[in-house]
């Protein structure tokens, strides 16, 4: 986990109170406190992400929490299809998994 | 080996910065990784748009790529940043995404709670019906005659059980044989009670039969009566009706009553009777014995033609 200070050495171009306004927006949820944050690879990733849109895809931000609203959906989907897909793969016969394959493939 | 910077954007080699900036934007927006993490294309199709993008916004860069100093892979200057939004993904597909789960309901443990309750809610369906299914009084059989005009008006019967006591069933009008009359809640005992299940035999008439919704049957005249005509009562299932006979009515002869069959019930009309004379001798007649012997101009008349060659 590294600082805010870290942070905008690590990743080039990011404002810290911009940082700070995204955080009170629960854009970013770094652990810590006010004044002393610390940022996890995600919440890294995500001020990449979040730099990335904004900065380079010319994202309003005004659009910006909707848009990551959409994404934390999709990749909540995406979770639970993996966790359904790992369960199934660790649990289910194998003659099972056959019938559920075929049955998906036809839909 | 990175491909042309210029087809990657689609942008001819004299585009302002402007339109380098629009094309960038415009595919950028269709392949980001984040955006399609389904899509394993979109991650090398948008770390070449955005190298592309990198060396030409950079007007050095793009100046000395032009001049061929630099190939398009351009690594060389500055520090090597992570390529932009490839890297996000993978946090947010592993459990740490759940950091940022949207809350509904899309912690990863609700999954489990989601196919749990699911599964469930089935197996409470399934006991209920099954408990339903227990509880439930059985149908009782039961075969029950009943006789024709009772069949055809409709009325009811007291049909006397194997089991002791008695039901009292009532007879729709236009009852036909093999029907199945359903009592509820006349059979077993239970929780709902079952039901009596009665199929029906209709017992034949001595003289009226059933075609349909007529009533047929057949009338025997006498000779007079065929020959001479005249009124006559028929029996109809309604009691005694009064008829006329046409003079010269023949055996086979169908004279129709009108309205006199099978009542009316449910969609269907009420039927016809019909009589089919039948003529009777009764007995040996001299005076007609003596008229036929010394009768001189009985026509010729053979009702036998046609049948010499039947066998």
């Amino acid at each position: 986990m590294i600082t805010l200070e870290t942070l905008t050495v690590t990743v080039t171009g990011l404002d810290a109170a911009q940082v700070e306004q995204w955080i009170a927006q629960d854009l970013v949820r770094p652990e810590g406190a006010p004044g002393a944050w610390l940022f996890r690879d995600i919440d890294v990733e995500r001020l990449r992400l979040i730099q990335n849109l904004r900065r380079d895809l010319a994202l309003q931000e005004e659009a910006l929490p909707v848009v990551l609203h959409l994404l934390d959906q999709l990749y909540d989907t995406r979770r639970r299809l993996r966790r359904l897909r790992d369960a199934v793969e660790e649990l289910a016969p194998a003659e099972v998994r056959e019938v559920l394959v075929q049955a998906l493939r036809r839909a | 080996m990175a491909e042309d910077p210029y087809k990657v954007l689609g942008v001819p080699r004299t585009a302002t910065d402007k339109q380098i900036r629009s094309a960038f934007l415009k595919l950028a927006k269709t392949s980001h990784p984040d955006l399609n993490p389904g899509d394993k294309n979109a991650e090398e199709r948008f770390k070449a748009i955005n190298a592309a993008h990198d060396l030409l916004a950079d007007k050095e860069k793009r100046a000395r790529f032009d001049r061929g100093e630099i190939d398009a892979s351009g690594q060389e200057t500055g520090p090597p940043q992570p390529p932009p939004g490839s890297r996000y993904r993978q946090h947010a597909d592993g459990p740490a995404g759940a950091r940022y789960s949207t809350g509904f309901g899309a912690d990863e443990d609700d999954l489990g709670d989601i196919l749990s309750e699911m599964f469930r809610a089935r197996a409470q369906a399934n006991a209920q019906a099954q408990a339903r299914r227990a509880r439930a009084g059985a149908d009782h059989q039961y075969h029950l005659t009943v006789p024709f005009l009772d069949a055809v008006r409709g009325g009811s019967q007291r049909l006397s059980l194997p089991e002791g006591g008695t039901l009292d069933v009532r007879i729709p009008a236009g009852l036909v044989s093999g029907q199945v009359l359903r009592l509820r809640g006349k059979g077993g005992a239970g929780d709902p009670p079952g039901d009596a299940l009665i199929e029906v035999e209709v017992a034949p008439h001595p003289f009226f039969r059933r075609e349909g919704n007529d009533i047929v049957c057949d009338l025997p005249v006498t000779v007079t009566e065929a020959v001479l005509g005249g009124r006559i009562t028929v029996p109809t299932i309604g009691g005694p009706v009064a008829m006329s006979i046409p003079a010269g009515s023949d055996t086979g002869t169908r004279l129709r009553l009108r309205g006199r069959g099978v009542p009316a019930h449910g969609d269907v009309p009420v039927g016809d009777a019909y009589v089919v004379l039948k003529l009777v001798l009764g007995g040996p007649d001299p005076g007609l014995e003596k008229f036929l012997r010394e009768r001189q101009d009985a026509p010729a008349h053979n009702p036998r033609a046609g049948m010499e060659d039947a066998a």
